[in-house]
């Protein structure tokens, strides 16, 4: 876990909130998956399958690396997604991210 | 390669629930004891997560393969199993799996396909691959009539207003074919940034100048028309709402990847989407009943190819006793035994008459 204390803050699918120990360098989408919230990532975080998606608190959404041309492809494919949509699995977790605010969507 | 739609139940020794890596070669481990396999598959090609996620990457960890590609391997593992000549029954799921008063089984198909087989292999992997669907109101009643995730049967197309969902190459490639026999095409993409090869994408925005097909940058909303019978089509764009008369909808949106039916089949599951099952033979609570891959439960279970390859070989081992009670089994290597090199169709004649 981050020895810094950093958390990432997650509404799962049923709208409940987590607040949520991270370690650095690790994937989000790894992150969440470690804790059982509904987040598959079935590739492992090859980009290839969509099933890390989350929207990002629009207060977060400009503070994150942008998107790469791969994950903006594979958003692309969902039939639903948002402005702040991300892949999870293409977001790095480091300590300076502590209060990131993500929402899992309903599966596609 | 691939079996006719057949409503006689074939007889074969397993059926192998999905054609991914670990249940191709299953084929290889059933076939050098003798054993037939069919395998049935939701995608119309074999290979899986590695044919249809990843075809271009490279794998680094499968044995003696320092490198090798999704697709690679997928050709390579037909290639090894071609000797024996299993049957394919591609572009179908697999929807139930009952058990007979003799023993056997018999497993239905979406496609009303009745196979008959002496022991089932589950290599469902992470589920079955299905299309992801539009999240629209009451888009059940008109999925299949007039709602399709895929061309089958081009000409029902023909004089019909079709609205193409979609900016990849599916959608692409449609929109340019179905012009010529459509009414009117509307292609609907939530922005001007496709992910079609530039070709076809010049292609379309020719025709559109044509005014031949309608571009709309936007949404799907709403679907309107009675008893699954399609009429109109609402599309959310920026600059407002926009309707178009409709009587198909072709959406692509690409593949998820679900359970599916097999949560129904009575089987004891880990976190409601795994297979429970045992490490001497890889069976589920069902005897007769194997379960190999990414989709079986295990403690110590990794997500792995190599994994599913041995699960493959033992539960091949154990399929035998169940397919032909009677029989002894003999462990040999293909290495020396012509028994096994016959099978694989290597033996030299000489001593393939031993
Ligand atoms: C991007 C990516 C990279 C990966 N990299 C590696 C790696 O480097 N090394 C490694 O070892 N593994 C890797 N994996 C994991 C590996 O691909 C899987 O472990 C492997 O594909 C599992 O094989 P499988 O045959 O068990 O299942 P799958 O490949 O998932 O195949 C299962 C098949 O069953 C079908 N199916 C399911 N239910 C039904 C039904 N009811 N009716 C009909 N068909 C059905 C599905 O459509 C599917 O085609 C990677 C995966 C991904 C996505
Ligand atoms: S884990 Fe598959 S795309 Fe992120």
């Amino acid at each position: 876990m981050s020895e810094n204390g950093a958390k990432i803050v997650v509404i799962d699918r049923a709208g409940e909130r987590h607040v949520l120990d991270t370690v650095e360098g690790w994937r989000v989408m790894e992150i969440l998956r470690d804790q059982n919230t509904g987040i598959e990532g079935i590739c492992g975080g090859s980009c290839d399958c969509a099933t890390c998606h989350v929207v990002v608190d629009p207060a977060w959404a400009d503070r994150l690396p942008p998107a790469r041309d791969e994950e903006l492809d594979k958003l692309d494919e969902l039939p639903l997604i948002e402005p702040t949509s991300r892949l999870s699995c293409q977001i790095i977790w480091s300590d300076d991210l502590d209060g990131l605010t993500v929402t899992i969507p309903e599966a596609a | 390669m691939s079996a006719e739609r057949s409503t006689e139940p074939k007889r074969y020794d397993v059926a192998i629930v999905g054609a991914g890596p670990t249940g191709l070669f299953a084929v290889f481990e059933l076939g050098l004891l003798g054993l037939n396999a069919v395998l049935i598959d939701t995608l119309d090609k074999p290979g899986g997560q590695c044919a249809e996620l990843y075809p271009e990457k490279p794998i680094y960890d499968i044995p003696s393969w320092p490198v090798i590609t999704g697709q690679g391997l997928t050709d390579k593992l037909l290639e090894q199993i071609a000797p024996f000549k299993a049957d394919f029954f591609l572009g179908r799921r697999v929807s139930g799996v009952t058990r007979q008063d003799d023993g056997r089984f018999v497993v239905s198909t979406d496609a009303g396909d009745l196979i008959d087989a002496g022991a089932i292999f589950i290599a469902a992997g992470a589920g079955c691959f299905t299309p992801r669907r539009p999240k629209l109101e009451g888009l059940d009643a008109f999925e299949n009539r007039s709602v399709f995730y895929a061309v089958r049967n081009r000409g029902s197309f023909a004089g019909r207003d079709i609205v193409i969902a979609g900016g990849g190459d599916s959608a692409l490639d449609w929109t340019l074919d179905l012009v010529s026999i459509a009414r009117s095409v509307t292609l609907v993409h939530r922005s001007d940034r496709f992910r079609a090869a530039p070709a076809s994408v010049s292609a379309m925005r020719a025709l559109e100048a044509e005014g031949r097909v309608r571009f709309v940058e936007g949404d799907l909303a709403a679907l309107h028309g009675d008893d699954g019978v399609l009429s109109r089509i609402d599309l959310k764009t920026r600059t407002g709402p926009v309707e178009v008369a409709a009587d198909r909808l072709l959406a692509f949106y690409g593949l998820n990847i679900e359970l599916g039916p097999i949560a129904e089949w009575g089987l004891d599951l880990a976190d409601g989407k795994l297979i429970k099952v045992d490490t001497e033979k890889f069976e589920t609570s069902t005897p007769g009943v194997f379960a190999i891959g990414d989709i079986n439960h295990y403690p110590g279970k990794l997500k792995l190819i190599l994994s599913g390859f041995h699960e493959a070989a033992l539960a091949s081992h154990a399929a035998f006793k169940v397919v032909r009670p009677n029989e002894k089994l003999r462990f040999q290597y293909t290495t020396s035994s012509s028994e096994l090199q016959q099978r694989l169709n290597v033996a030299p004649i000489a001593e393939a008459a031993e």
